[in-house]
């Protein structure tokens, strides 16, 4: 049978090195069956998370060769098998243990985000074509790879500053929502720091669920900062006004 | 010893993150009690996140004829009327508001033409009634509640186990635990405790569900002493994957079947014609996976041993539109094309219409201070649950567990919990890192699914369900004897030990309510008891432990009004 072989991060917050794990391949095996399968029969320590094996929980982000993916949804025989296949735990997170991060960080970022308000006496009504651009952004599956991706968290560290690719969609989700009647530009520039972003799209790149996070979050979301901070005529008027 | 642990205090402790915890826990918190919420995984991954095709409430936004009662009939025919009547009522006439609380919360649901909330068919119900988002209704509402809980202020226990309900006399007290990341332990003590844990379906070897659903919250309420009820009812989902070998089981929604999807056998056969012809592919999932299995052990199953469920007739736009994930999951892991040709699908096990067994008002258990909800409780469902009752009943009985378990809370006072318990829970935990040379834990869980898949399936008899009490006897002496290797450090092997535990009582208590059980009704089929027999039809399977041991005993199905026994006879 097949076989392939695995580099597989073993370590913890001090630090650690690849092991090395022998798999047999089965038709259609993804990378998560193979970690499986060392867990099962080589190293039933190995920590790895998972939940729905089917790219609905967005659980088990690691980086293969190098590459942040699901690795439920990450085929083997999309991979080169004549040299070994790597993978690594999400470099922008810090390490638990082997592929587990700590991604708690995302959770104390999310608690910030003032929630859905609709406006008093709403009625009820909304139609397709106004939810569709919505339902777009409430795909996303929270699998961090966005997160894990983006230079200013990935390379900068701006965990204090900046909210990251996931949130800018979730504002997004709020801000355009037909019935929501808060504004999150203040919010947007000061505490989530999206000016930071320079929008080269690696976290579009990267979503499983194929979110044009650039495009349709972010790039509208700066628009409607720059027009309420930074609008030239606006801020004469301001100044004029004495606002 | 001196085990040591960390402590939280709450009124309300919930067990469990899905649809039926997180409703629980807003429930809760609206009658000003302190709530805690614990879960294995992450916030936001319980296995509500994998509901795909809806929310079953009678709105009658597209079907102007639907109405509760509709609703309620359609619920008891599907359970095979093993159903508790009251539990089903209140969720036929409460669900439609639970939803429309979903939508104020922020929750975007695929619209009508004149912006209401869309409903699509699905199997078993008489009108279109399934409120959906394409194929990813149970992402929405995961979200929609957790975003909310976390602004209202809930407190989160994440990758958080519990092991042991903990207990002052013959009231529940609290409950001990461990962190997963880093294996320490935790002791919560409550007033109430709701248990939304879900299902059992890892038991199995095909199976749609998630590492998670091991059966915990049923195997802590059964070892505290609370009653379980109709275990035998296990349903298996007629459309799951079956090929490739790593896919098998992952779930096809029936939303496929409710968009116009048609099942042919490997010959072009619409084969439902034989076994349901007038609801055809929308018949009740019991129905379609007997049909789908009995097709396949006839020889006519396809290459990979499943049937072809189609829905290529319709346009490929439409397709990926309402059926985004399906689209994605079968080209990415399977290389079809569902918008070209059809998918190979088969049964899998998917949902425990059984567990603990609960008031219907309030869903109490037997336990004092012990409640439960959504797929951990029983009875709402009966024989057979119909797709989209599942979230549906996360709302509507989630939403009454919470209010119920905070009332408690406040008329309870503080209880008091010897450390005792703590100490032996502590040392139950430990002991499988003292043992050198045990099996692995791995190898037991294999084993198990084995035994459950081959003699705890769809078509049971009395021979098989002998044996598989035999071979759970053995799987339990050799779960006694294993070992686990590494540190406490996140480490799934120490888990799997853990959860293992849980899936060996939750399978005995399948194989001894299947076994008394001799008659073929919803979900459960006797191969040697082919027929409904209506003396079981009375009684509900109710299994308690005893002197340390396991017992069942029979209790009358609770009978309806005269009314609503009229409105159930009613041909439509």
């Amino acid at each position: 049978m097949a076989e392939a072989i695995f580099e597989v991060f073993r370590g913890n917050r001090e630090g650690g090195q690849p092991a090395t794990y022998r798999v047999p391949i089965a038709p259609g095996m993804v990378v998560l069956d193979a970690l499986h399968h060392i867990q099962a029969h080589q190293a039933p320590d190995l920590a790895v998370r998972w939940n729905c094996k089917a790219g609905k929980c967005g659980s088990c982000s690691a980086e293969v060769n190098g590459r942040p993916r699901l690795t439920c949804k990450t085929r083997m025989d999309a991979l080169p098998l004549d040299k070994p296949i790597t993978v690594q735990p999400m470099k922008a997170f810090p390490v638990i243990k082997d592929l587990v991060t700590d991604v708690s960080w995302n959770y104390r970022v999310n608690k910030k985000i003032p929630p859905f308000e609709p406006r008093p006496g709403t009625e009820w009504k909304m139609y397709q074509e106004d939810v569709d651009r919505v339902q777009e952004f409430r795909k996303c599956i929270e699998c961090f790879l966005c997160q894990n991706v983006c230079h200013v968290l990935r390379e900068h560290e701006e965990k204090e500053h900046f909210g990251g690719p996931r949130f800018f969609v979730r504002v997004a989700a709020l801000e355009m929502h037909p019935l929501d009647s808060k504004s999150r530009t203040q919010m947007l520039k000061d505490d989530l720091g999206i000016g930071l972003c320079n929008i080269t799209k690696c976290c579009t790149e990267v979503c499983p669920e194929e979110i044009h996070i650039t495009d349709n979050a972010i790039i509208p979301l700066k628009e409607r900062v720059v027009d309420e901070f930074y609008d030239p005529v606006l801020m004469l008027v301001r100044k004029i006004r004495g606002a | 010893m001196t085990t040591e642990y960390e402590t939280h205090d709450h009124d309300v402790l919930i067990i469990g993150a899905g649809g039926a915890g997180l409703r629980a826990a807003l429930g809760a918190l609206e009658q000003g009690a302190k709530v805690g919420v614990v879960c294995k995984s992450l916030l936001g991954k319980a296995h509500t996140v994998m509901a795909e095709g809806g929310i079953a409430a009678a709105m009658a936004n597209v079907d102007s004829a639907d109405d509760w009662r509709t609703h309620f009939r359609d619920t008891m025919r599907g359970g095979k009327l093993l159903n508790n009547w009251r539990m089903a009522q209140i969720h036929a006439q409460e669900a439609p508001e639970r939803v429309r609380e979903l939508e104020q919360w922020g929750a975007l649901f695929d619209r009508t033409h004149d912006g209401q909330i869309l409903q699509r068919a699905f199997g078993g119900h008489t009108f279109r009634r399934l409120c959906h988002v394409g194929d990813r209704t149970g992402l929405e509402m995961i979200r929609t509640l957790q975003d909310r809980g976390v602004q209202l202020g809930i407190d989160v226990y994440m990758e958080c186990t519990i092991t042991r309900l903990l207990k002052d006399g013959d009231r529940v007290a609290g409950a001990f635990g461990y962190w997963r990341e880093q294996g320490r332990f935790v002791v919560f003590r409550a007033k109430s405790i709701v248990m939304a844990t879900g299902g059992i379906g890892k038991a199995w070897k095909i199976t749609s569900n998630s590492w998670e659903y091991t059966g915990d919250g049923m195997a802590l309420a059964y070892d505290a002493g609370a009653e379980l009820m109709d275990m035998e009812f296990v349903q298996f989902h007629p459309t799951g994957m079956v090929w490739p070998p790593g896919v098998q089981g992952i779930l096809v929604t029936e939303a496929v079947r409710g968009e116009g999807g048609v099942l042919r056998n490997k010959s072009g056969q619409r084969f439902m014609e034989k076994y349901d012809p007038k609801k055809m592919e929308l018949s009740t999932r019991d129905v379609v996976a007997r049909a789908i299995y009995t097709e396949v052990r006839e020889g006519r199953g396809t290459e990979h041993g499943g049937a072809y469920l189609d829905i290529s007739q319709k346009p490929a736009d439409y397709v990926k539109k309402k059926l985004p994930s399906m689209y994605h999951q079968f080209k990415e892991l399977a290389d079809v094309d569902i918008t070209k040709g059809p998918m190979e699908v088969g049964p899998t096990c998917h949902y425990m219409m059984g567990g603990i067994r609960v008031d219907a008002e309030t869903a109490k258990s037997s336990l004092a201070g012990l409640f439960a909800a959504g797929e951990a409780a029983a009875g709402l469902h009966g024989a057979n649950r119909l797709g989209g009752n599942s979230l549906s009943d996360l709302l509507v009985f989630g939403r009454r567990a919470g209010l119920a378990a905070a009332e408690h809370a406040n008329k309870t006072p503080t209880a008091s919990i010897d450390s005792g318990q703590i100490d032996e829970a502590a040392r139950e935990m430990l002991v499988p890192f003292e043992r050198k040379e045990g099996e692995s834990p791995y190898t037991i869980h294999r084993d198990l699914q084995e035994t459950m898949q081959n003699l705890v399936g769809i078509f049971r008899n009395k021979e098989d369900l002998i044996r598989a009490l035999e071979d759970l006897e053995k799987l339990k002496e050799r779960a006694r004897r294993l070992s686990v290797d590494g540190s406490r450090l996140f480490n799934p092997g120490w888990h799997l030990a853990q959860d293992l535990k849980a899936m060996l009582t939750v399978s005995e208590a399948v194989t001894r309510s299947a076994l008394a059980r001799e008659e073929s009704r919803g979900a459960h089929s006797r191969i040697d008891h082919p027929g409904l027999d209506p003396t079981w039809g009375t009684k509900n399977n109710v299994i308690v432990r005893e002197g340390g041991a396991m017992a069942l005993r029979e209790s009358p199905v609770p009978e309806l009004p005269s009314d609503l026994k009229q409105l159930v006879a009613e041909e439509k």
